[in-house]
């Protein structure tokens, strides 16, 4: 053993920090996971109503962010622009929706699960299996991404097979999740995010340092590029008109200007991001966890907090690694480009095609190249034995058959974080913490969706629905197989992706919009409405919703753009609409049924004060 | 059960000063985020805040920090409100989880 890492050590530095890195934040969480044992189905689902505001802040941040967020969000913003807005503020302005309209009532409210609180406003099963199967589906389609970022994390960083590496994710997740519940996972994910945040934020510093002198990167990205990254633009020009000027140069739109979307479209997906991140369960559930509604207030706002440092960093990592991209890149002789580029040339996160044969990488607007017959982004020349074979300037030669356009040069979004710290020239050690982070944030989602599946079956299935008479040790058994199956499923979908799991997560967004939100809601405020409201209310608002997303991401592809639209929404803004409908449907149906029982009336007066009687 | 009317009155004057405080915070939720951010960001960005263009600072830093200070705020307005009615919590350390049925 010590032999083959010394080995290690001489060949790959990096390798070798990675699993010292990440072998140790592993040993961290099991550590954790057999510490903080569940031993009742209260410590199960809610950690026994104990924890803190503050970790459960952290917790629900590291929750809250997915693989996706650490790795793809900023890259994505970088080739959005502006219009990246949408999801900072969408997946951070529905907290405000969480702390003000709901967290404190559902913590007063005391229960475990969504579907509890459901069912028992509005007095009904069929309103409890109604929002139970909701739950399911709308857990399952997160977590299916979840466990095939843990294998992409690990093909990238140690070059193992994807699917190993989501077998290992399985097994770390089983162990804590399943022995643990909330309270195990509460505890892993408070570690997860120091871990993450830590990741995230030195090759942040780093690069604002680099580029502007300014190590924070929130100011950097306001600030003036040194010297070596002007161009030929006169000295205290500002990082972001430079960005503007460049991208206009190169046929794109204004980085800091209008986007490509309308205004309708980016106010829907805008709202109907915040609407449904203030009603996935996953994060509603959280706030079960502390012991006092007050603490549910301040928890939130912890929550946030501890989100917006890594959403308001990304903006700016985007602006860094665009304007990087461009200044290092375009126009450059292939022979001249620094070693990053061809180091992720391999990992086919980036690829130049030289249309013109000049030598020299065009990057501009449009797609470099078409698919492959069998759908790869990417596909490079090899020989039998599988190694690529190099071009004139030594390139790797793609494959792929030309577009007509200029552009020259393919890049995954993922490059832009991933990147990063050898972008900045960092040491080894760093490109491990990346690894590292981006594996925390996929575990810690993971896991939080893991245990809304296992509750939903235990508790609001075999518990309320099927047989209110088993012990609360039954249930406690019932909530690990749960879990432990849940596990096993979500890693089949991280092995065997279906095509469509881009699509499904503008589903997961849109149905907690159209669904939960507005029945928690009136359910709180609007002490008339009644069950046969609430049900005819989400179900409208589901099958609206679904109905859309269907037609255009699933039957009619061909039709998916602005000029068919609703209105000029697209799918991923429908949830907005959706909402609405449910809104509208509820109060009429609630008007021509006979209001709640009395008793029910009495339980929204006793959640709207914090003091218990 | 609060039964008594004095209590009833208590707890509704309560429950109308909680909808103004979240009527408030939640119009500044509204303006920052998708009207400031939104519909009018193309006016704001013709203004500037240092090296930003102001549209786009505050679609892409300032709603985010006007999110943390709304939740902020709030805490402390209801921490205050529950005081003046004299609903706040009781300092018990075991949870009010209920148990189920």
């Amino acid at each position: 053993m010590t032999d083959s890492l010394s080995f290690l050590a001489a060949t790959d530095p990096v390798k070798l920090w990675t699993f010292i890195i990440v072998g140790a934040s592993f040993a961290l969480y099991i550590g954790i996971g057999w510490w903080a044992q569940a031993r009742s189905t209260s410590e199960f689902y809610v950690a026994g109503g104990q924890v803190s505001p503050l970790a459960n802040g952290m917790a629900t941040a590291a929750g809250w962010m997915s693989a996706a967020s650490f790795i793809a969000m900023a890259g994505m913003m970088s080739f959005m622009g502006r219009d990246g807005a949408m999801y900072l503020m969408g997946w951070t302005g529905g907290y405000v929706l969480l702390a003000l309209l709901l967290a404190p009532y559902l913590r007063k409210f005391g229960k475990f699960t969504v579907p509890d609180f459901v069912g028992e406003r509005y007095y009904s099963k069929t309103a409890r299996v109604v929002a139970l199967v909701c739950a399911i589906f709308v857990s399952f389609t997160y977590v299916a991404g979840q466990m095939r970022g843990v294998g992409v994390v690990f093909s990238r960083f140690l070059e193992v097979q994807v699917e190993l590496g989501v077998v290992i994710g399985m097994v770390i997740v089983f162990f804590y999740a399943v022995l643990g519940g909330q309270k195990g996972i509460t505890y892993t994910q408070v570690a997860q995010y120091c871990v993450l945040i830590f990741a995230y934020m030195v090759p942040a510093f780093f690069i604002s340092f680099m580029m502007t002198g300014n190590p924070i990167p929130q100011l950097g990205f306001g600030a003036e590029l040194k010297p070596e990254f002007l161009g030929d633009s006169p000295p205290g020009t500002h990082l972001l008109d430079k960005l503007d000027g460049l991208s206009t140069e190169l046929g794109f739109a204004a980085y800091t200007g209008r986007g490509s979307k309308s205004v309708i479209d980016v106010f829907c997906i805008t709202l109907a991001l915040m609407v449904g991140t203030a009603g996935l369960p996953h994060v509603i559930t959280r706030f079960f966890t502390v012991p006092k509604v007050r603490d549910a207030r301040i928890s939130a706002g912890w929550a946030l907090l501890f989100i917006v440092i890594l959403y308001a960093t990304a903006p700016a990592i985007a602006a860094f690694a665009r304007t990087n991209l461009i200044t290092t890149v375009s126009n450059t002789e292939y022979k001249e480009i620094p070693g990053w580029f061809q180091k992720w040339e391999d990992t086919k996160l980036i690829a130049w095609l030289d249309k013109n044969n000049d030598g020299k990488i065009q990057y501009a607007k449009g797609k470099p190249f078409e698919k492959s017959k069998d759908n790869k982004a990417v596909v490079f020349k090899a020989d039998e034995k599988g190694n690529l074979t190099k071009g004139d300037h030594g390139q790797n030669i793609v494959l792929n058959a030309p577009t007509d356009n200029k552009n020259e040069l393919y890049i995954d979004r993922d490059i832009m974080v991933l990147a990063n710290p050898e972008i900045a020239k960092l040491p080894a050690w760093v490109i491990a913490l990346v690894a590292a982070g981006g594996l925390a944030a996929a575990l810690s989602t993971a896991a939080g969706l893991l245990l809304v599946i296992s509750s939903s079956i235990s508790h609001d299935l075999m518990k309320n629905t099927i047989n209110p008479d088993i012990t609360d040790k039954q249930e406690l058994n019932y909530a690990r197989y749960a879990a432990a199956v849940a596990v096993v499923i979500a890693g089949l979908f991280g092995i065997y992706p279906p095509g469509f799991v881009a699509e499904v997560v503008a589903f997961a967004f849109g149905l907690a919009a159209s669904s939960f939100f507005p029945a928690i809601l009136l359910g709180i405020f609007y002490k008339r409405m009644n069950k046969e409201g609430a049900v005819s209310g989400m179900v409208a608002g589901i099958v609206f919703t679904s109905a859309y997303i269907i037609y255009f991401k699933f039957l009619h592809k061909e039709l998916d753009t602005a000029e068919h639209h609703l209105w000029g929404i697209s799918p991923q803004g429908i949830g907005a609409v959706g909402m609405m409908v449910n809104f509208i449907i509820s109060l009429v149906v609630c008007h021509l049924t006979n209001p709640p029982p009395e008793e029910v009336q009495d339980m929204v007066e006793d959640i709207r004060v914090p003091r218990a009687d | 059960m609060a039964n008594t009317e004095p209590q009833k009155d208590n707890r509704r004057a309560y429950w109308r000063e909680n909808l103004t405080i979240m009527a408030i915070l939640l119009s500044v939720w509204f303006i920052v985020s998708l009207l400031l951010s939104v519909v009018f960001v193309d006016q704001l960005n013709e203004m500037r805040l240092g090296g930003f263009r102001l549209g786009f600072w505050i679609a892409q830093q300032g709603s985010l920090y006007t999110f943390v200070a709304l939740i902020f705020i709030y805490v402390w307005a209801m921490n205050r409100l529950d005081r003046k009615y004299g609903l706040e919590e009781e300092n018990k350390d075991d949870s009010n989880h209920k148990d189920d049925e």
